[in-house]
């Protein structure tokens, strides 16, 4: 019999070194796992339905977007209710040759399109740190599922902040990788010039391992590149001769709480005396102009990105007398209230006479906010903020107000459209729920992420277990 | 920044979308407020600059052509709601 396994504990760095010293079995770490999720996902509800799987490394668990062939794939849906790929995603296929099992498919707002995963179309996850709150989204269920000890690592996918803000709102480490880093073949599809698959685990060197198997130019994706450098994993504890920016916008923006600032200025000052040279940077019209920047070309995209699911090769369908409305039936009974939402917003935003107003105005927007961003990172080696405004919110409180929810993504967007890494580490608590630092980078700065991240996490000591299961 | 019940219509024709009476009183609300949220972006004079398609300096990335095997016919039409004959089966085009 071995050893008990902590799950709640074991790193994904750490349960690699009990396999490679013979002290436990793929078999007996994977069945750790299995238990945890029968003990714990009955409340939390991290997962759409759990794999069987013969990997012996460390198993992993996937966003449900991510194709996986012969196991349901269902983007938080009910269009693609029932829908099995014939073929793995890319990334799926990088962490199975790497020997990772999948121990599931994991929640998430319809066709990742929301901040809480309340958009599910199959109820929303659950925060580990406090059940009647949400675990962010749209990838909540793969961040409080590394949280709640129910799986080591797990992949996400962001387009305006659906992996930090939920690793964020549930305390752990999340990586949002450059855009055009991680392959999105057999992804499915939100808004092609954001979406980027990235890792989420306990702790920064666990991410920075989780990337190296991921990363890099897949020919099955045009929009890949080569990295320019190997992912190297962290080590040291020193931050000398690092210029970090505080951009004053994004640090002081209306809707920020106190208790999220005092937790990120504390962080600030662990920075600075680990030798890091902190100063203020300005990224006015990216935060001024962000959000509706995204909320225009995101939906645009989305528009067209959901034009394929029409009720004839894969998905559901709808009865209908002729061809168009059986297409028109399916989609309103397939999409669920968001992705309408969007698809609309989007339809409307692209339809003739009003192009160049928004969608064209939008993509000039985006050039303005990359320029900023360059401007503040010449100055600066790394960008420092909130993740998130606020801490975990209760479920239902934004659920009805669009707007609302939207404004969960103000501080992710902008570095998302400037198509920039960005790595969430948790910082502190405040009333009781974890608070996420964000990191931004230079284009392929993932290395010094994450080395920054790791000194700061050294440094900030954060418990990464709910206080309710210590 | 008001979107009318007519442009709503229109829109969801656009979209394929058969919206229930409901729906669309619902997104005539909702698209009239986002709407105007995301409308500050037209007081900006950006005539001059540029419009960026994706944030990646990547044009033109060439492959070798190398024939490989594709999905099997079977796979293809594994997930389709109807088949026959191997096509995917719809019903008939509108009258």
């Amino acid at each position: 019999m071995a050893a008990v396994i902590d799950t709640l504990r074991l790193t994904a760095e750490g349960a690699k070194d009990l396999l490679k010293r013979g002290e436990l079995t793929g078999a007996e770490l994977r069945a750790a796992y299995l238990d945890a999720i029968a003990e714990r996902d009955g409340e939390l509800h991290c997962f759409l339905r759990t794999a069987d799987s013969d990997g012996d490394g460390v198993p992993i668990a996937l966003k449900d977007v991510i194709s996986t062939k012969g196991v349901e794939t269902t983007a938080g849906s009910r269009i693609l209710d029932g829908y099995v790929p014939v073929f793995d995603a890319t990334v799926a296929a990088r962490v199975k040759a790497a020997g990772l099992g999948l121990l599931g498919k994991t929640n998430t707002d319809e066709f990742a399109m929301g901040s809480s995963t309340e958009n599910s179309a199959y109820g929303p996850s659950r925060n580990p740190w406090d059940p009647a709150r949400v675990p962010g989204g749209s990838g909540g269920g793969s961040a409080a599922a590394v949280t709640a000890g129910l799986a080591p690592w797990a992949l996400g996918s962001d387009t305006g902040g659906s992996i930090k803000q939920p690793s964020a709102l549930c305390g752990n480490v999340g990586l949002r990788p450059t855009y055009g880093s991680v392959s999105r073949y057999g992804v499915v599809a939100f808004a092609s010039s954001l979406d980027q698959v990235g890792p989420v685990a306990k702790t920064v060197r666990d991410v920075a391992l989780l990337y190296s198997i991921i990363a890099g130019r897949d020919p099955l994706d045009s929009t890949t590149a080569e990295l320019p450098e190997a992912v190297r994993l962290p080590e040291g504890d020193s931050l000398a001769g690092v210029r970090v920016g505080v951009p004053t916008e994004l640090n002081e923006a209306e809707g920020i709480e106190p208790g999220v600032r005092e937790a990120v200025q504390r962080a600030i000052e662990f920075a600075e005396e680990l030798g890091a040279e902190v100063g203020e940077c300005s990224l006015p019209r990216s935060v001024r102009y962000g959000m509706p920047c995204y909320y225009l070309i995101a939906p645009a995209e989305a528009s067209s990105n959901l034009a394929r699911y029409d009720g004839v090769r894969f998905g559901k369908r709808a009865e209908g007398a002729s061809y168009q409305e059986m297409v028109d039936r399916t989609r309103d009974e397939g999409f669920g209230p968001e992705p309408k939402r969007r698809i609309m917003l989007g339809t409307y935003a692209l339809s003739s006479g009003y192009y160049d107003a928004f969608y064209g105005q939008a993509q000039k927007v985006r050039t303005l906010i990359i320029e900023e961003h360059r401007e503040a990172l010449e100055r600066f080696d790394v960008l420092v903020s909130p993740t998130s405004p606020t801490v975990a919110f209760k479920i239902g409180e934004r659920a009805a107000d669009p707007l609302a929810m939207y404004a969960s993504d103000l501080l992710t967007i902008p570095s998302c459209l400037a198509g920039l890494p960005g790595l969430s580490i948790p910082c502190g608590l405040s009333a009781g729920l974890p608070v996420g630092l964000q990191l931004i980078g230079p284009q392929f700065g993932e290395n010094l992420l994450f080395s920054v991240g790791h000194a700061l996490e050294q440094a900030l000591g954060f418990d990464i277990v709910p206080e309710r299961w210590r | 920044m008001a979107i009318t019940r007519e442009e709503v219509l229109h829109v969801a024709k656009l979209a394929q979308l058969a919206l229930t009476e409901e729906e669309i009183a619902q997104l005539t609300d909702e698209l009239g407020k986002i709407l105007e949220a995301v409308s500050v972006v037209a007081e900006l004079d950006l005539a001059d600059v540029p419009p960026t398609p994706h944030p990646l300096d990547l044009v033109n990335v060439w492959d070798e052509d190398t024939p490989r095997a594709s999905l099997l016919l079977e796979d293809v039409l594994a997930n389709a709601p109807e088949v026959e004959d191997g096509f995917f089966r719809v019903p008939a085009w509108r009258q």
